[in-house]
């Protein structure tokens, strides 16, 4: 079993998948704390749009996923708080648009798209290693930000309200954990794609909430999760000739119900 | 020492939502004071504490507390909101939960020291939970919540107090101690409370004032019933100095 990952390929795929299970153990705790998983799935699947541009005028997608994914979370985050409009309205409508310019946009590029479904449901064994410096990039940025705002975040997830009292820029923070959930989705898409992101940000975090009494238990138990699933992921979908988005994303949940069972 | 006012409040009004929820409130509180303020459900108990928080501008009027803007002034003044629906499972211990109250010395991106602990330990002692620092928040009961966030108010060492119905989710049996430990905080801060409890306000704060869109404010406690219900058109039910004088009536 261990042979598969003498593959250059297999290495990458398995220290892409290490590093994504640290940034969802991380930000995947604040998501689930401040309930804002459909969140993470409006802004994942409003970063196709981007994705389709990137095709479109022949650059790198991820990059462009990048910007529309953090347009969509400050969209969503503003539209919610300034208007009537209802957040899960404002999912639904970024959720839908940010797909339908996808399609327009890679419909009227003529190259064709051949890794466009790996986009849509991940590839792992095609992440390159300028993937694997921009997700290493990114995750560090994020655990930054994590460290510096640790005990802020805290009251933004547990008494927004006390903390809007206490002085707290409660609304700039949450735009803030939009962004991160944004940018942390941009470098789930290249691992389970844009249809499974929310998963792999929130079953480890889900399950490790299960069993740790604290948020930095929660966040190292999440961590070991989501590198189990990814390298248990890895191993079916070499073996059974699979995807392995999907494989890995099988396998957390899998888990999931096994341990809600069990804590029941 | 004679600075200026705790609170000092001058033909303020409020609208929110097209619709005035106060209207020409004058307003001091003095050093020392503990006020309770009472009145009818969406009477604007609520929006006068946010208002002397900040958290509230003003449409008209003017607001001072310690003769600053409230929002300076935020760093003197501990807030106990009304008991809010927090997740009963957040995995949080009580002490991580009262040392957010010193938020206002550190501010964003602030990191908390020994002194910040220590405060929270003696503030959690200061309500008689120091023993159940380390436990998670959701395994107490409703009483032992509510005494944690008054020790959250408390952590910042504030010289004003507010309190939005603190006794909630308090045993009836214990609400006689948790009002006992807000008299003796009250020797060390000025405090404003909210409740719509008039037995045991009339019991425990030095004033009262009712609030129903309009504030009226007595100075005293000594209120009867008739005052209350005729001219300041609030339901009652009150036991004024312990003495068995209560009256009970429907307000319409």
């Amino acid at each position: 079993m261990i042979e598969i990952f003498a593959y250059e390929f297999m290495q990458r795929a398995l220290l892409a998948g290490i590093v994504a299970a640290i940034l969802c153990g991380v930000i995947g705790v604040y998501v689930i704390l401040n309930r804002i998983v459909f969140i993470g799935g409006g802004i994942a699947h409003t970063a196709f749009g981007g994705i389709g541009l990137g095709y479109l005028i022949g650059k790198d997608p991820l990059i462009f996923a990048v910007l529309f994914s953090v347009a969509a979370a400050l969209g969503i985050g503003a539209i919610s708080d300034r208007s009537k409009v209802s957040e899960d309205t404002a999912i639904g409508v970024f959720w839908a648009a940010g797909m339908s310019l996808g399609i327009v946009f890679v419909s009227v590029s003529r190259g064709y798209a051949p890794d466009l479904f790996d986009y849509l449901f991940g590839n792992i064994l095609a992440v390159s290693w300028g993937d694997l410096r921009l997700i290493s990039i990114l995750t560090l940025a994020m655990l930054v930000l994590v460290a510096l705002l640790n005990k802020d975040l805290l009251i933004l997830s547990f008494d927004p309200s006390y903390g809007e009292a206490v002085g707290l820029p409660v609304k700039e923070l949450h735009l803030l954990l939009l962004c991160m959930v944004a940018l942390s989705v941009v470098v789930l898409i290249k691992i389970v794609g844009i249809i499974l992101v929310i998963a792999l940000l929130t079953i480890p975090g889900a399950i490790g909430r299960q069993h740790a009494r604290s948020i930095k238990g929660i966040m190292a138990l999440s961590i070991l999760l989501g590198a189990s699933f990814v390298f248990v992921g890895l191993v079916i979908s070499y073996q059974l000739n699979i995807p392995s988005g999907a494989t890995i994303i099988l396998a957390a949940a899998a888990t999931f119900f096994v341990s809600t069972l069990l804590t029941r | 020492m004679t600075g200026p006012n705790p609170v000092s409040i001058e033909n303020l009004w409020v609208r929110l939502d097209d619709r005035t929820v106060l209207e020409d409130v004058t307003l001091e509180v003095k050093e020392g004071d503990f006020l309770g303020l009472i009145g009818p459900n969406g009477g604007g108990k609520t929006t006068l504490l946010k208002v002397i928080l900040g958290l509230l501008k003003p449409s008209r009027g003017k607001v001072l507390v310690y003769g600053m803007s409230p929002e300076t002034a935020r760093k003197r003044v501990g807030y106990l909101p009304q008991k809010s629906l927090f997740d009963k499972n957040f995995p949080i211990t009580a002490l991580e939960a009262v040392i957010m109250g010193r938020y206002g010395r550190r501010g964003l991106l602030g990191r908390y020291y020994t002194e910040d602990k220590d405060a929270a330990l003696s503030a959690l002692e200061a309500v008689g939970m120091e023993e159940h620092a380390d436990r998670e928040i959701g395994a107490l009961s409703g009483g032992q919540q509510q005494r944690i966030f008054v020790a959250r108010a408390l952590v910042s060492e504030p010289d004003l107090l507010l309190l939005d119905e603190p006794a909630t989710g308090i045993d009836s049996s214990r609400q006689r101690e948790f009002y006992e430990l807000l008299r003796d905080m009250n020797e060390k801060m000025t405090i404003i409370m909210v409740s719509h409890d008039i037995s045991a306000v009339s019991t425990y704060v030095k004033k009262i004032a009712c609030v129903s869109r309009k504030l009226y404010y007595h100075g005293s406690k000594e209120l009867t019933a008739e005052e209350i219900e005729e001219a300041y058109h609030c339901p009652v039910e009150m036991i004024a100095h312990g003495i068995p004088h209560r009256v009970l009536r429907e307000h319409d």
